[in-house]
């Protein structure tokens, strides 16, 4: 508590200072509040998901029968098709993200910024189990006649592509999955790299194009090299919610516990399967291999966080 | 500004101690299939007694885990517990209406009710033994029809619920392969097929795909005027699922014979009865820790069999035989409060 002498000598103590511990001590209950509750979800995903691990030991990992009549769970299908489905998503994303946010900072004429902005952002709102409503009922039938059965009939018979492309074309499956995640994660990242491209100093740019640049050039060698830190959080955020997505994905992803062997193929993901299941899980090893699943979404999550700072520390370094 | 804060929070607790002493209510968790006429009926008791039932629809997972743990006054399932597990969890159960699960396909050309399945069929199409529509065992049941040389769509619910457990224990009855290799559960590991969430998500799916087939709740089936096949039951006939076939199932049952209710309607052996037919039921505990609240919960129900089979009947559920609802209510005489008497006569 800091005390102030007034003209005539005598302390006085300001006002409000009274506060100040109690401010601090709140600040830092909400801080270590966050901590602890981290650390207990992390303890009690650990202790419930124990039991499968003892059990199944790394064949939980390896193997993809999942069968809750016979009690054996394998959570490999899983596994592959929450990394499958968030990396495809995240490849059809990410440059439609950078298309919008340089197209709002660098060309967009004054008058359609606000709006397009503004319905960028609203798209971020849009609760999930709207993108899975509509991604079943309106997306799928759509998908199922322009993409999958021309692909199918195009596809060569015994051919790469025929294996890529094979399964029931219905709409459903790890690729329409994938796109309505990628639909979902655009909005963060494009609202995100707009405000890191808004960070580039004009005279940067302008340099760049005095000395000749073409637009493509600046993009390229400018502006993208600029933001480049930034722009891997903005990745990593985008990375982290298509990881995690839920109800979207449940409807449309087909639901199948098997190793999903091609684009069109039904497969599943950690989250659409705890989803599916916790409810009515009754027997314990169930509802053990359940969280142990969601263990396994925690602990790739912190992975990759953790490779977003690491790679952020080497973008500092160099 | 601090003051006002302050002022702000007293009042907002005021108001919600006082509203959590006017509120009488009793709470309940489980099933959703039941969940729309379990809100009708406590929407009338309500306006007829003022008292409030609060049900959440959690799943019968949840409501079996609800029940065990003592945090609501009831759960509700739609798979029967057996006897032996009620007696060692201290709980009874009773059946409160009747559904059925209606087989649906998708096919170019073929209007409801002209599909005819049996139980041995269905098991070997979700085995995916029957790869396309013209399959001879198909035909020979459909002379009649014009079947498609298209590969059968299976469409199985992703999520765990009540309807797959009656599903998958119909085909175990009728399939000893099935029952081997796949077993009856409300989640099974699907040999072939794709997984839709919900009712409405096989319903959707089965919509969407051509040569596909799928399985929901009869009033599923009927609201999306999904294409539903007719099945053969044990004594041999063709039934329409319907409220009169779930009734006749449900009145040929021997409940009398079932200890602790524990009574799938599955395969019945009646000329009309629905053979994928089951009842959704209510978990209580004998020893009810404030009787009041017991017999809260036993008037409710009560309330239910004497007043709610026209608004069962209209959401599509079938309401119990009058004799199956005489044994419920001798049976809630083992429901008793903290002094041993019943909560409820």
């Amino acid at each position: 508590m800091s005390t102030i002498q007034d003209t005539a000598g005598r302390r006085t103590t300001p006002r409000g200072a009274y506060f100040e511990p109690v401010f601090e001590g709140l600040c830092f209950a909400a801080a270590t509040a966050l901590l602890a509750s981290l650390g207990g979800v992390l303890i009690s995903l650990m202790i419930g998901g124990w039991p499968a691990f003892a059990q199944f030991g790394l064949g939980f990992f390896t193997t993809s029968t999942w069968d809750p009549v016979r009690q054996i769970y394998g959570a490999a299908g899983p596994i592959v098709g929450t990394l499958v489905t968030a990396a495809v998503a995240l490849l059809i994303a990410l440059p439609v993200a950078g298309a919008v946010a340089f197209f709002l900072v660098e060309l967009c004429p004054p008058i359609l910024r606000r709006p397009i902005g503004t319905a960028v952002e609203l798209l971020a709102g849009i609760p999930s189990i709207v993108y899975g409503m509509w991604g079943l009922f309106v997306f799928a039938p759509f998908f199922a006649q322009t993409v999958e059965m021309p692909l199918m009939a195009a596809a060569a018979p015994g051919s790469f592509w025929e294996a890529l492309v094979q399964g029931i074309p219905n709409g459903s499956g790890i690729l329409a999955a994938s796109i309505i995640l990628a639909i979902m994660i655009l909005p963060f990242m494009a609202a995100t790299l707009r405000e890191l491209l808004m960070t580039v100093p004009p005279q940067v740019r302008e340099s760049a194009y005095g000395l000749g640049a073409t637009m493509q050039e600046v993009v390229m060698k400018v502006t993208l090299p600029y933001v480049r830190r930034g722009a891997i959080g903005a990745v990593m955020l985008g990375l982290g919610r298509a990881l995690g997505e839920t109800m979207a994905v449940t409807f449309i992803i087909g639901n199948s516990h098997d190793f999903p062997t091609s684009l069109f193929a039904s497969g599943s993901t950690i989250a659409s399967t705890i989803a599916n299941e916790f409810t009515e899980a009754t027997s314990p090893m169930h509802t053990a291999s359940l969280i142990a699943l969601g263990l396994i979404l925690f602990l790739i999550t912190f992975a990759v966080l953790a490779m977003a700072r690491l790679l952020l520390r080497n973008q500092t370094r160099g | 500004m601090l003051k006002r804060i302050i002022a702000l929070v007293a009042g907002v607790a005021v108001v919600a101690a006082s509203s959590a002493a006017i509120a009488a209510s009793i709470s309940g968790a489980g099933a959703t299939f039941p969940d729309r006429i379990y809100g009708k009926w406590a929407e009338t008791y309500k306006a007829q007694t003022g008292l409030a039932l609060n049900y959440q629809a959690i799943g019968s997972g949840g409501g079996i885990k609800q029940i065990e743990a003592g945090t609501v006054d009831f759960g509700a399932s739609d798979k029967p517990l057996k006897p032996d597990v009620l007696a060692t969890n201290g709980l009874v159960q009773f059946p409160t209406v009747v559904g059925g699960v209606v087989p649906v396909v998708n096919l170019p050309g073929i209007s409801p009710g002209a599909m005819r399945l049996s139980g041995q069929v269905l098991a070997d199409i979700y085995r995916g033994v029957d790869v396309y529509w013209d399959a001879p065992v198909i035909k020979a049941f459909n002379p009649g029809l014009k079947l498609p040389h298209i590969k059968i769509t299976v469409v199985h619910r992703s999520d765990g619920s009540g309807t797959s457990f009656l599903f998958t224990s119909y085909l175990s009855m009728k399939a000893p392969h099935w029952a081997a290799d796949v077993g009856a559960n409300d989640a099974v590991n699907w040999p072939v097929g794709v997984g839709g969430k919900g009712n409405d998500g096989v319903a959707a799916m089965v919509k969407q795909t051509i040569g596909s087939i799928g399985y929901v709740e009869y009033a599923f089936a009927m609201q999306n005027h999904l294409t539903y096949a007719v099945m053969q039951n044990r004594a041999g006939a063709w039934v329409s699922p319907n409220a009169e076939t779930f009734a006749a199932a449900a009145a040929g049952a021997k409940w009398s014979a079932a200890p602790g209710f524990y009574l799938l309607l599955l395969d019945q052996a009646g000329a009309k009865a629905w053979p994928i037919t089951g009842a959704t039921f209510i978990m209580m505990h004998t020893k009810q820790s404030n009787a009041q609240t017991g017999h809260d919960v036993l008037s409710f129900f009560d309330w239910a069999y004497k007043n709610g089979d026209a608004q069962a009947a209209a959401l599509d559920f079938v309401p119990l035989p009058e004799n199956v609802k005489a044994l419920v209510r001798k049976s809630w005489s083992k429901i008793a409060g903290p002094d041993g008497k019943p909560v409820y006569k």
